[in-house]
């Protein structure tokens, strides 16, 4: 497969693998390599790319494990204190900003959910995907996607009116 | 859109039950200015994802055609080395055999060679047998000397 030929594939949805990666991953430098990761991973398999009937589905399958695996092995590794000391930094400015930023509050709410909640609601309510896709792109049962995502969206909604009603928002 | 409507929608939205048209319904009442006051709460939500969308990847990615034709040069390494090694034993099972052949021949040769020189000994022999007579006849000579 020539070059030309694998990045009209790959830009429609290469913009989703890395806001999914930005997701998970939070920093915007560890989501950027992760993706260009990914993109190469694909590359590399882009002869067999004929035979997946779902070129996107099948790279944001990538994308998640990938998330995860890095998420796991920052988890394991010394690599968590680090970055939570950098969060540590990040955040205390970042309330300063966000005391009158209410549109910002979500991003943070959306950290505090479980990956899989995180995952649904990035997938349906931002990139606008329907249960089948998403149930194939995270490989899940449709029903447990829609279940996700009803959780993820009450836990914000709840945190949402908290800080509504603090009068924040 | 009446406000009693687009209330049903949202909570259909929190028991994930709404269709994508519907939530797309939904973005958009939240980013027109006017929202009832007791759902202003949802405002940063669905404006938090209509932005969030427009966030895009900007690093390059750094493609090679490396990558298809390394395995393409590998292919044909190994069908390189094969046709060598096929080779190989070809030419040396005749070169082994071609060794074999001049061993017989130089072995046919030895045993001539001993068989004539064998030949050669035994007239030899013979010659000294028959100088053997002339000793008998030195040492009868050296008796009649000594007698003297």
């Amino acid at each position: 497969m020539q070059q030309a030929e694998f990045l009209k594939i790959v830009t429609p949805f290469q913009d989703k693998l890395y806001r999914l990666a930005k997701r998970l991953l939070v920093s915007r430098e560890e989501a950027e390599d992760a993706t260009q990761e990914i993109l190469l991973k694909l590359w590399s398999k882009s002869k067999k790319m004929g035979t997946y009937n779902n070129v996107e589905a099948f790279a944001m399958t990538m994308t998640k494990n990938f998330c995860l695996d890095r998420l796991k092995s920052r988890q394991a590794s010394n690599l968590k204190l680090v970055h939570s000391n950098y969060r540590e930094n990040d955040s205390s400015l970042q309330k300063k900003i966000e005391a009158n930023d209410s549109v910002s509050w979500v991003q943070k709410i959306m950290e505090e959910l479980p990956e899989q909640q995180k995952m649904v609601l990035q997938l349906r309510d931002i990139e606008a995907y329907d249960y089948d896709e998403i149930s194939e792109m995270l490989e899940m049962k449709p029903t447990a996607v829609r279940v996700a995502l009803s959780r993820a969206r009450k836990t914000v909604r709840e945190k949402l009116i908290q800080k509504h009603n603090y009068g924040i928002g | 859109m009446e406000l009693d409507k687009i209330e049903r929608l949202l909570e259909r939205y929190f028991e994930g039950e709404t269709t994508l048209s519907e939530e797309e319904k939904l973005r958009a009442y939240f980013s027109q200015g006017e929202v009832a006051q007791h759902l202003e709460q949802y405002a940063p939500l669905f404006s938090y994802f209509s932005t969030s969308k427009e966030e895009k990847f900007t690093k390059s990615i750094p493609l090679s055609q490396k990558n298809t034709k390394s395995t393409w040069s590998y292919k044909w390494l190994s069908v390189a080395a094969v046709t060598v090694l096929l080779l190989g034993v070809y030419f040396g099972k005749s070169y082994q055999d071609e060794k074999q052949l001049e061993k017989q021949r130089a072995r046919y040769a030895y045993e001539e060679t001993k068989k004539a020189l064998d030949l050669l000994a035994q007239n030899f022999e013979r010659g000294t047998e028959k100088v053997a007579y002339l000793n008998e006849f030195v040492e009868a000579k050296d008796k009649v000397y000594n007698k003297n």
